[in-house]
């Protein structure tokens, strides 16, 4: 296969991957196009992680054909990695060195010359807010500062596709935004990336298109509206504290609710009118109408059970 | 047979560990200094009186030109070992160091290959230092002891190569005392440093040739006395026949360690 602007970026065929008895991924389909964000959804040990290194080269395949930018990952792995930007899921700045060598050193890997690594760094450390901190011992930096050199890190060779695990993890409301208008940028630029999160907040406003996976597997695909409307409808009824004849009604209504006990959780197309009809009989108090999100398609097909 | 996925790119890895070493040089600088004029003057002055001179190779050299030799040969395979294994550890597990350089163009065999040349390059750097020390005692024979920097670097690539052995099977770092006392520590008392090799009774000699120090401590003795024998020929073969033993076993084992 050759490249073209409409060949997938990736395009991952029945990828597989065993550790011993152990299935981590258990032959999972995709593609990614040019230009988009892909995310990658599921609870822990879904096989989010491993999938992804497989895509870059960490992790071998146990089977399943794996093409990025149309070429096949086992010949040229050099060049393929050469057009790739990773973050990984852990920490893996060098402690060792200060935020500018940390970039220098990083794009040493990738042969940069030096006269492109020095343009480049100044460009970078500027979209990562961080070139008053050029000389500073990384150690030092905040979570959120980390995770926007790491980012810078992983952009230090103009790579064609951006992966992303985990991103967000750890940091607090206004970094995880800080870094969220930053993938917008580079989404807006044309740069094409592939996330992996647990936040569905996170997934809905970046992804164009996403999977959840599940156990190895993928459950689903589909862009975020698309799969909130084919997996749980528009909207989404809370009913605190709820007594059995309301139970009853939802059965006699014949309505889908997940039963927590302590709260029902109601998906009903016809979200509105069950609400008001509820709120004007006896529910006044505990009922609660909202938005469906991604997050509900996310527990309803992968369930409640803690995944530990 | 294996196949080494190499190229050039390890130099990549050799230089960052350069740029952290230039940030600390001063601090790096110290230890080989200082070591030498602690052990000359404890060995050489305090021992020494008691020891006079020591028979070797059929002369009466004295205690102080015997062991100067051997304190950098000892050096040679600390400043290896130690790189490849407690700060070889510490990058790939508890700083991901290598985990980062994995998502880049660079082989695993590229990374491994890069840090054993840096341990060889920081014995080497060593020797360098330590020789500035020991030749100001006129302890060392030149031109010959300016071997002492090539063999520095071959020494150092032999213990790196093992260090980075048991970086790829310990579990902790903590397992590294193992190799140090059972490996490094009876060749640092016994491979022909502080006292002649004859003096130890047959069997134990014969252990001794097998052991690296031993036949680094012949090389740099050799150099540095000015007389260069055949059967430093079979010190060096012996060290090149250790590192292409040992090159190849440390990539194997990293690739096991490394690629999950």
């Amino acid at each position: 296969m050759t490249e073209t602007p409409a060949t997938p970026l990736v395009h991952a065929q029945n990828l597989r991957k065993e550790y011993g008895a152990m299935t981590a991924v258990d032959g999972v389909t995709f593609s990614i196009r040019r230009g988009e964000c892909f995310g990658l959804l599921g609870p822990n040990g879904a096989g989010k992680t491993t999938t992804i290194r497989m895509l870059y080269g960490f992790t071998p395949r146990t089977s399943g054909s794996l093409e990025l930018f149309g070429t096949d990952c086992d010949g040229s792995w050099r060049t393929i990695k050469s057009r790739i930007g990773v973050c990984q899921q852990d920490n893996t700045l060098d402690p060792d060195l200060t935020v500018v060598q940390n970039l220098n050193v990083f794009g040493r890997y990738f042969n940069l010359s030096r006269a492109r690594l020095q343009t480049r760094i100044d460009n970078l450390l500027r979209f990562a807010a961080l070139d008053n901190r050029r000389d500073a011992d990384v150690r030092g930096l905040s979570g959120g500062m980390v995770r926007r050199l790491v980012l810078a890190r992983a952009l230090i060779n103009e790579p064609e596709l951006l992966i992303l695990d985990e991103p967000t993890t750890g940091l607090d409301p206004q970094s995880r935004h800080q870094l969220w208008s930053r993938l917008e940028d580079l989404k807006a630029q044309g740069l094409t990336t592939l996330l992996t999160t647990h936040y569905m907040d996170e997934a809905e406003r970046l992804c164009d298109r996403l999977v959840i996976m599940d156990q190895g597997r993928i459950l689903v695909e589909g862009a975020p509206s698309e799969l909130i409307n084919a997996h749980v409808g528009r909207t989404v009824i809370e009913i605190m504290a709820p007594g059995n004849n309301i139970r009853t009604l939802l059965q006699e209504k014949s309505v889908a609710f997940e039963d927590l006990g302590h709260r029902l959780i109601v998906y009903h197309r016809n979200g509105e009118e069950l609400y008001r009809e509820l709120i004007s009989g006896e529910y006044r108090e505990g009922c609660m109408l909202r938005p469906a999100t991604l997050e509900d398609v996310f527990l309803r097909l992968t369930g409640r059970d803690l995944r530990e | 047979m294996i196949r080494f996925d190499l190229s050039r790119r390890f130099f990549r890895v050799w230089q960052r560990n350069f740029v952290v070493y230039r940030k600390t040089w001063k601090i790096g600088f110290i230890p080989p200094l200082l070591e030498p004029l602690f052990y000359l003057a404890a060995f050489g002055v305090g021992l020494g009186v008691m020891v006079g001179s020591v028979n070797y190779a059929g002369e009466k050299i004295p205690y102080t030109t015997f062991i100067a030799p051997a304190l950098i040969a000892v050096n040679i395979m600390q400043s290896a070992f130690f790189e490849t294994t407690f700060a070889s550890f510490v990058r790939m597990f508890y700083q991901k160091t290598f985990d980062g350089m994995l998502a880049t163009p660079l082989s695993v065999d590229e990374v491994i290959t890069g840090e054993l040349l840096w341990g060889a390059t920081k014995s080497a750097i060593g020797t360098f230092l330590m020789m500035l020390v020991i030749s100001a005692f006129g302890l060392l024979h030149y031109p010959g002891a300016l071997l002492l920097l090539p063999i520095a670097f071959l020494g150092g690539l032999a213990f790196a190569c093992a260090g980075m052995v048991c970086t790829a099977i310990v579990p902790t770092i903590e397992v590294f005392n193992l190799p140090i006392f059972l490996f490094i520590t009876p060749m640092f008392l016994f491979g022909g440093t502080f006292f002649p090799l004859s003096n130890l009774p047959a069997w134990a000699q014969i252990v001794a040739h097998t052991l690296p120090l031993t036949h680094l401590v012949e090389l740099c003795r050799g150099v540095s006395l000015g007389g260069l024998r055949s059967h430093l020929l079979y010190s060096l073969l012996y060290l090149l026949f250790w590192i292409a033993l040992f090159y190849p076993l440390a990539i194997v084992l990293m690739r096991r360690r490394l690629i999950k």
